[in-house]
């Protein structure tokens, strides 16, 4: 068993810390305040491939694997958790299901400028009724001659107007069962921003990751060409499962890039911070806090690490995404709170950037399945 | 057209400096970059290919793990590389490695040679005139930028306070500045292909034309007395006086120092 990065990958990291540190930090600090989604910054992250790093070159991407994927958004959200979940995403929740599910035509025409970096994507299953409970979903997609035509409303959707191209999730059929309940079956389509009755509502006002577009999309009599439907119909509730489940390694590791980066702070800030006449790094009690920071994070990554290889070897991986979410997001919002503590009063000021990224750190908590749903996925797979 | 571009692995400074008992530096001990100059030769040669479709064949020399530099290289945009490593060959001060490197050089074709104006870790700026020198064609140093015109090259002189705008003739050698260059990040995709990539290793019976008493350290004539980390300065004084009295405490300072 080794837990070290071989050099290619060691070399991956080194090429995301430095870009992390050079693009993207100096405009993490503005990109919250504004709540300014960072448009210069996805453009050269498309342009050096970042927004397709694990997709097969012959699909415009990288060729790189999941682990190499994990690296950036680790080493993005160090310094700004919005950057993080841009690319992921874009990769893990609109590349990877099209990577998965799509037919050939759909990955030349929809993959392949994604994966270059051309596009940018969004993945929409989220409706105002219906978070953790799927079912409660409403937006309907009926079948119309060549077209099908798209009916509803989805909600909190990451990348939401800046993406060019949605995977969105829609009722079209409802089945009855033995007892005569009703159930839904859900299909997958693929909407590209400006067809006709595809629109964007309200923008959301967060706590965190503030420079992330959310947007509510409203879809009013919306005809999209029925070659638009991604796999099969009425799997679509599997597939969005199965994409979480890539999802939330996404997430588990913005989780682990933000904890991070709170703890490099906290060190570089109890060095130079001197309270009684000493560094505050000084103290017994600064010092344990700080190892127990380290070690969480330190745990935290070879659970995302262990997940990353998971999705590279393994056809089913949802317990280890499970775990690896879990854990790095509790982590990280345990960490980042810890961080704030021993900045004191500083550290609840928006000069700082622990306070931003305790605030960022709270949404891994919550998104692409929240703590609770990641307890009853591991805990589910326990009792079977 | 044929480029070959040198390149050296130095030391990355930020976390200190490790010596060897004989006062040079303990490279293996050191996390290590590819030195700033010669990544901007780099990026000048990769925007030279843009253009002309050169190739590009990257050239280093120090100990087996600096076939790393030449993967960096790869993932940049760089076609070949070559590693020159030898016990034989360490230690060498500039005229050893300029000797050692011209040699290999000699084994390839080029029509330019690009370098670093130096290197972080020894500060020289000889190494790439001195290879010049050793294949008898024109050097043209501190570029800060540089275009192929025909079979010339046109080079921008960077001086303190004035620019030349030169031109030479091809084969010929150019050196380059960090400061005015900005090289180009890798790509995720280049990384991995650049670890499929076969480096070219030579060792000293590979170097034709070179003399065993211009390599390693018992060629070099620079012998090294002493080599220490930056010594560092004190805290210094602070004095709350009005002008005059300044002037007066410093100039007894100086006196007192025999400064002045």
């Amino acid at each position: 068993m080794d837990f070290t990065l071989d050099k290619k990958h060691e070399m991956a990291r080194a090429l995301f810390a430095e870009f992390a540190e050079k693009e993207v930090k100096p405009l993490a600090q503005e990109t919250d305040e504004n709540e300014q989604f960072p448009e210069e910054t996805v453009k050269k992250m498309q342009k050096l491939g970042f927004m397709g790093i694990p997709i097969p070159k012959e699909y415009g991407g990288q060729g790189c694997d999941t682990l190499t994927y994990v690296l950036a958004v680790e080493e993005l959200s160090k310094v700004c958790g919005t950057t993080g979940v841009i690319v992921s995403a874009h990769t893990s929740l609109c590349c990877d299901p099209i990577l998965t599910y799509g037919t050939e035509e759909q990955k030349q025409k929809f993959l392949v400028p994604l994966a270059k970096g051309e596009k940018l994507g969004a993945f929409a299953l989220t409706e105002p009724g219906a978070g953790t409970d799927a079912q409660g979903a409403q937006t309907k997609a009926v079948e119309d001659g060549d077209e099908w035509v798209l009916n509803g409303s989805k909600c909190f959707i990451t990348n939401g107007k800046y993406a060019d191209i949605y995977i969105i999730f829609a009722v079209t059929d409802v089945i009855e069962d033995a007892r005569g309940r009703k159930n839904k079956r859900f299909s997958a389509f693929i909407v590209e921003k400006g067809t006709p009755g595809f629109s964007f509502g309200t923008k959301e006002k967060k706590m965190g990751i503030r420079g992330s577009a959310t947007y509510e999309l409203i879809f009013e009599d919306c005809r999209i060409p029925k070659e638009n439907l991604l796999g099969v119909r009425g799997k679509g509730f599997g597939m969005a499962m199965h994409t979480l489940d890539g999802g939330r390694i996404g997430i588990a590791t913005q989780a682990l890039g933000i904890g991070e980066g709170a703890l490099q702070c906290t060190i570089d800030f109890v060095k130079e911070r001197k309270q009684f006449g000493r560094p505050i790094g000084a103290f017994q009690n600064t010092q344990f806090q700080l190892a127990d920071m380290a070690t969480r994070m330190e745990a935290a990554k070879y659970l995302v690490y262990k997940a990353a290889m998971a999705k590279q070897t393994q056809k089913v991986y949802s317990v280890e995404a499970a775990q690896a979410k879990l854990f790095a997001a509790e982590a990280a919002m345990a960490v980042t709170t810890k961080a704030v503590q021993l900045h004191g009063g500083y550290g609840y000021t928006r000069e700082y950037d622990v306070e931003r990224m305790m605030r960022d750190a709270k949404i891994t908590e919550i998104y692409e399945g929240t703590s609770e749903v990641q307890r009853m996925v591991i805990s589910g797979s326990l009792l079977k | 057209m044929k480029i070959v571009v040198c390149v050296k692995q130095v030391p990355d400074t930020k976390n200190g400096v490790v010596f060897n008992a004989d006062g040079t530096l303990n490279r293996g001990a050191m996390d290590k970059v590819m030195n700033p100059d010669d990544k901007a030769g780099l990026e000048v040669a990769l925007q030279i290919k843009e253009k002309t479709g050169a190739e590009i064949t990257v050239v280093t020399m120090g100990i087996p793990d600096a076939d790393a530099v030449l993967r960096e290289a790869f993932a940049m945009g760089a076609d070949k590389g070559v590693l020159i490593t030898d016990r034989c060959l360490g230690g060498a001060d500039t005229w050893a490695t300029s000797s050692t490197i011209a040699a290999g050089i000699r084994n390839l074709d080029y029509d330019l040679i690009i370098t670093g104006r130096q290197a972080i870790d020894g500060d020289t700026a000889q190494v790439g005139p001195q290879i010049g020198e050793h294949l008898g064609i024109p050097v043209i140093s501190y570029a800060s930028e540089v275009e192929v015109d025909g079979d010339s090259v046109i080079v921008q002189r960077q001086y303190d306070d004035r620019t030349h705008k030169l031109k030479a003739k091809m084969p010929a050698l150019v050196t380059c500045l960090a400061e005015e260059i900005t090289p180009r990040y890798m790509t995720p995709g280049g990384i991995f292909e650049a670890f499929d990539k076969e480096v070219t290793v030579w060792g000293r019976n590979d170097l034709k034309d070179l003399d065993d008493g211009d390599i390693g350290l018992a060629g070099s004539p620079t012998k090294i007395a002493k080599a220490s980390d930056k010594v560092r300065k004190g805290a210094g004084e602070t004095v709350n006086l009005d002008p005059t009295e300044s002037v007066k405490y410093i100039m007894e300072k100086l006196n007192e120092k025999h400064v002045i």
